[in-house]
């Protein structure tokens, strides 16, 4: 059955119902000795959206194949190198403040993600997204669309221009609104390492009251999806800066580069 | 606490708004349809109440004919000949998906032939992998490793069937009735579900 849709739910219920779920993962990692989970939980409740989009049996434990330790090859030759930089895309400049962000992505060794694919969407400084369904009432900008892509360098190094989002209000539930966030998809050297999410800013007040943010119920784990403010990516008389650092799936999946171990 | 490293960076949905940034042209067409071996890949993503998922949208990732895996770059900027074997399609308002593509050969002697297949959608907080299997390979689906061990009530949501002329269906259902098998490659990441009497250096291993 689909649920009613409940506009009505307020924020405090809302609230009420991520806190009961962290404080029973809280309990059960108490309990068992076992560390909270990485990821979401698929069936995050307070987050609507995940009610019938959710599986009910438990995953198959599969030992990957070849296939799924490599990725597909992306290189310079499908991503040209402006595609880094959101601001310049149109005629003129978009309005906001322009953000540098920038940070490396690894492996669970440490080990750096070279020349492998990296995928940036966002809203534009308003909260609004070039998405023929994004119906909030806030002006779209003509000079800028809000996709980026880029390849990591050897050190597994990516950096990115673009401009701060806006928060916007979405339905989840009365008066919900999604902090401002910019969304990141990423291709390891391991198919198996795929990984899309989100970046968040610091010291946003929304990011507690957020079913998506909230939805990692390890707070160590949801702390990582908040880039730092780093004054010396910040640019004169240019740009803010960011760094956010990434780690995708651990060694067990990945391919092994006895010649890398140095660059950890 | 102190933190060690390298601690894994934790999912999000890709949220309703992708459409605009995430699918390409081009994205379906892994194989270009004058192939001689192209077929269609294709299904509908479908929830726990039967319904189309709109706002989804799937990856496929696979060997060539011959089972090996393909080093060829262009899967974004495809150049209308080379088989990358990468592909994106986003679903359509019911929810589904199609892709062009070859149909890969079987990566080991022992192995049945399969793509690896991603959904990523609005309300799926973490992107779910499955394997699809080809209905017209019983011998060798039947000395599969991972089909082995699969419930034999669950296997058919692994098998692509023919559908047409070098046509397959693969259907994939989130949830309930028929819900379809969902692969974990990385144990390591739900302690919910790893054995504790384990050293971590075993679950590493």
């Amino acid at each position: 059955m689909r649920p009613d849709p409940q506009p009505e739910l307020t924020q405090r219920q809302i609230s009420d119902e991520i806190a009961t779920i962290h404080d029973d993962y809280r309990r059960r990692a108490d309990a068992t000795g076992r560390p909270l989970p990485v990821h979401p939980p698929r069936d995050f409740l307070p987050y609507r959206s995940s009610a019938l989009r959710h599986p009910t049996h438990e995953l198959v434990r599969a030992d990957p194949e070849e296939i799924e330790l490599v990725s597909p090859a992306f290189g310079h030759t499908d991503v040209a190198a402006e595609e880094s930089d959101l601001t310049i895309q149109h005629v003129g400049e978009p309005l906001g403040e322009r953000i540098v962000v920038t940070g490396r992505v690894l492996d669970g060794e440490g080990r750096p993600v070279r020349n492998q694919l990296v995928e940036i969407w966002q809203a534009n400084a308003s909260g609004r997204y070039v998405h023929k369904r994004d119906q909030h009432p806030a002006p779209l900008d003509p000079n800028f669309t809000g996709v980026g892509r880029l390849i990591t360098g050897d050190d597994g190094s990516y950096r990115l221009t673009t401009i701060k989002p806006g928060a916007y209000p979405w339905k989840n539930h009365r008066n919900a609104w999604r902090p401002a966030h910019i969304h990141f998809s990423f291709f390891g050297s391991a198919f198996t390492q795929r990984l899309v999410t989100q970046m968040y800013f610091p010291g946003d007040p929304l990011f507690a009251l957020d079913p998506i943010s909230q939805s990692i119920v390890d707070p160590a784990a949801r702390a990582r999806l908040i880039a730092t403010y780093d004054h010396d990516v910040s640019e004169p008389e240019w740009a803010l800066g960011y760094r956010w650092d990434v780690v995708l799936t651990g060694p067990k999946s990945t391919w092994m580069e006895p010649e890398d171990a140095d660059h950890a | 606490m102190p933190e060690t490293p390298f601690l894994q960076t934790p999912s999000q949905t890709v949220g309703p708004f992708f459409g605009f940034a995430l699918p390409y042209a081009g994205g379906p067409e892994v194989a270009p349809p004058w192939h001689p071996s192209a077929i269609r890949f294709h299904g509908t993503v479908i929830d726990g109440a039967g319904v189309g998922v709109p706002d989804a949208f799937v990856e496929i990732w696979g060997a060539d004919a011959a089972g090996r895996v393909i080093a060829e770059r262009g899967s974004f900027a495809r150049d209308g000949h080379t088989v990358t074997g990468f592909g994106r399609a986003a679903a359509d308002r019911d929810g589904h998906y199609s892709f062009t593509t070859i149909k890969p050969g079987p990566t080991r002697a022992d192995a049945a032939p399969y793509l690896l297949v991603t959904v990523f959608a609005r309300g799926l907080m973490h992107h779910l992998f499955t394997r699809a299997y080809f209905g017209d390979e019983p011998e060798r689906n039947a000395g599969d490793r991972l089909l082995g061990d699969i419930d034999p009530a669950r296997r058919a949501t692994l098998i692509a069937q023919a559908d047409g002329d070098a046509s397959y269906r693969f259907d994939i259902r989130l949830q309930g009735e028929g819900e379809t098998v969902f692969l974990d490659f990385d144990r390591i990441d739900d302690p919910d579900r790893t054995d504790p009497d384990r050293t971590d250096s075993e679950r590493d291993g």
